[in-house]
């Protein structure tokens, strides 16, 4: 088993909204990431997905709980100790439209990480630097000083990326990178993401609500749901077998580009998702579950194994298909 | 032969704009049968909502529609005026859109916006038009729907915000709804609710077109699907057809990529290039610069639409017919 990179311990974070409303964003969530390994972290909107990853890299600060970088808290240091260490921790955003300052071009884009953190000895070094990392990208050299606006939204995420690994991180975390893309631009990316994983060991945090690009791309999948993990554990055991109900509802409401799976009656989850603002008592998740009892309104479900698979439900080894 | 809701043929739009005219919508021609749930799929900027806002009247200066019939239920809707359409509109024919936020009003309670609706075509009483909405909020299974009725739009999920259009939309039994990227903006749970709704309104009567970049949602519930890229159709079939033969190299590629998404290992097969500009359109088949079988004819003139087997058509020049 390889070195854990990063690790989250009792993680919370609330934000307020609208002036005593208390939303829950992240409530207590432990988990570990592995050197060089790619955890897909999927969940409806508003479960807490984004926070819990801008949490990990410390764009945001926990309102309790520690992330440990290679053992060190992260999360006590000043701002003065951790800036060495905020180079190994970069972020990919979802649009690339709105990520990218218009007026700058390509080449200073990708410059800016590079001189920031003076990796290369003068200008014409950051330059060629520049040009290999739009290799690596799969982007010709030659486009080095246009803008932004004259590239499409697939070739802007390669920019994005480019960015994004110029510092030469060990952990980046990919907020939604494709879902702003068509499918056909799409696989692209997620084709580089997959190489350049590879070839710079990059530790992947892959948040995004489409199962099926977190299937390709993660080695471990984490299931959100209103700010707690419903399900851990290794990508195919837990799309062939989910344990927990969300995740069975979850990965059964996905459509199907295949006609012949129409006669499958779909399950349909009940109700309204519940407020963020207002957690159900217990196990978060009983409102909308059709295996919910009273015990679940009691107690909250703490992660325990079930076969390799951490799961967060009372009756998880019951319900099991 | 069966009956048609929607017959649209030859339709044409175009935006004049300083750097030349764009046609988003280039002679495509479809059919709605009655009772049936029709996809146009495609990527973004092919033309597909364009085709949906022309089918509505809706195309806003500098677009224009330049030619073509729309026919609803046999009644020609291109050069109806303003005024007429609007009666029309509601009615006869409605729509969604792909973020219910900005299509609802944002001062308004939701009940009244749907009561609004109604009374607009309806001569009936405050009284029965709140009877008819609350109705209207209990069959898209809005839960408690006196209370939803007097809430805000922001009061209310993106999914619930999404039931409040579609039973606006639905309230005066249309012939016909147009349901552009119904789901696009929803979670997968929601989205798989909402599906079944649009399913139960094709059985309670009114025929659905929807417009989708999303191959599972049209797999899901269209019985035919057209497919668009740059402004044209360049292919249709029933949807167990087109799903299980594909023949334009567009749709191969597009399904290709899809499915190899889905088996997961290795490397994901793509459609090298991007979506052409609309203001640089190759001079023959649109595709042709990213098509991995293009001929030199096909850089020169535009390939028809050609029947390849019973109610399946492909713009191609290298489509063969089924069992040759």
């Amino acid at each position: 088993m390889s070195d854990v990179l990063l690790e989250a311990r009792e993680l919370t974070k609330n934000f307020t909204a609208g002036g005593k409303k208390l939303i829950h964003a992240v409530s207590g969530v432990s988990l570990q990431i592995r050197e060089g390994e790619t955890l897909g972290l999927v969940g409806e909107s508003g479960c807490g997905k984004s926070t819990l990853g801008r949490l990990l890299i410390r764009t945001l600060r926990p309102d309790s709980g520690v992330v440990l970088l290679r053992g060190h808290n992260i999360s006590s240091m000043t701002e003065r100790e951790f800036r060495p260490l905020r180079k190994e921790l970069q972020l990919v955003f979802q649009d690339p439209y709105a990520s990218l300052d218009p007026r700058m071009t390509v080449r200073d884009l990708i410059a800016e990480p590079i001189e920031t953190w003076h990796l290369c000895r003068n200008r014409e070094a950051v330059t060629s630097r520049v040009g290999e990392l739009l290799h690596a990208v799969g982007l010709p050299e030659e486009l080095l000083y246009r803008y932004p606006h004259q590239f499409s939204g697939g070739q802007r995420q390669r920019i994005g990326i480019a960015r994004a690994v110029a510092a030469e991180p060990s952990f980046i975390v990919c907020d939604e990178p494709v879902s702003a893309l068509d499918v056909s631009v799409q696989n692209q990316i997620l084709n580089l993401l997959k190489e350049l994983k590879g070839s710079r060991n990059l530790t992947i945090l892959f948040i995004s609500h489409d199962l099926s690009v977190v299937r390709y791309l993660s080695e471990r999948v984490c299931v959100m749901f209103l700010g707690k993990i419903c399900e851990i554990g290794p990508t195919e055991e837990v799309y062939r077998h989910p344990r927990h109900p969300y995740t069975r509802f979850l990965l059964d409401a996905v459509p199907v580009p295949d006609p012949g799976e129409r006669g499958k009656e779909i399950k349909l989850l009940k109700g309204e998702p519940p407020s963020p603002a207002d957690p159900p008592s217990g196990c978060r998740f009983r409102t909308r579950c059709p295996f919910a009892t009273e015990q679940c309104a009691l107690e909250e479900p703490s992660l325990r194994d079930i076969g390799g698979v951490f799961a967060a439900c009372h009756h998880a080894a019951a319900s099991i298909c | 032969m069966e009956e048609k809701t929607l017959q649209v043929k030859g339709l044409n739009v175009c935006i004049k704009t300083e750097k030349g005219t764009l046609r988003p919508v280039n002679d495509v021609s479809f059919d709605v049968p009655k009772g049936s749930i029709v996809g146009i799929v495609g990527e973004s900027g092919c033309g597909k909502s364009m085709t949906a806002r022309a089918v509505m009247g809706l195309v806003r200066s500098p677009g224009r529609i330049t030619g073509g019939s729309v026919l609803l239920d046999g009644l020609e809707l291109t050069g109806l005026p303003e005024r007429k359409l609007r009666k029309l509109r509601g009615a006869e024919l409605s729509m969604i859109f792909q973020e219910p936020m900005t299509s609802l009003d944002p001062v308004m309670q939701v009940g009244r916006q749907v009561e609004e609706t109604i009374r607009l075509h309806t001569a009936c009483s405050h009284e029965e038009a709140k009877a008819r909405t609350l109705e209207a909020f209990r069959e898209v299974e809005i839960p408690e729907a006196e209370e939803r009725y007097n809430c805000y739009p922001h009061q209310l999920s993106g999914g619930l915000r999404q039931r409040v259009l579609i039973a606006m939309a639905s309230v005066c039994r249309p012939k016909l709804l147009i349901a552009d990227e119904p789901t696009t903006a929803l979670d997968v749970t929601v989205e798989a609710q909402i599906l079944k709704l649009l399913e139960r309104l094709r059985d309670a009567g009114t025929s659905v077109l929807i417009i989708s970049h999303n191959l599972g949602v049209i797999a899901r519930v269209c019985d035919y699907v057209y497919v668009m890229y740059a402004g044209r159709i360049v292919e249709q079939a029933a949807t167990d057809v087109i799903f299980d033969r594909p023949r334009h190299p567009y749709t191969r590629g597009l399904f290709r990529s899809v499915a190899s998404l889905r088996e997961g290992r290795g490397t994901l097969d793509t459609i090298p290039g991007v979506v052409p500009n609309l203001l640089r359109l190759p001079a023959g088949c649109s595709f042709s610069l990213r098509c991995g079988f293009c001929r030199p004819d096909c850089g020169t003139c535009v390939p028809e639409l050609m029947e390849t087997g019973p109610g399946h058509k492909v713009r191609c020049f290298l489509a063969e017919k089924e069992g040759t």
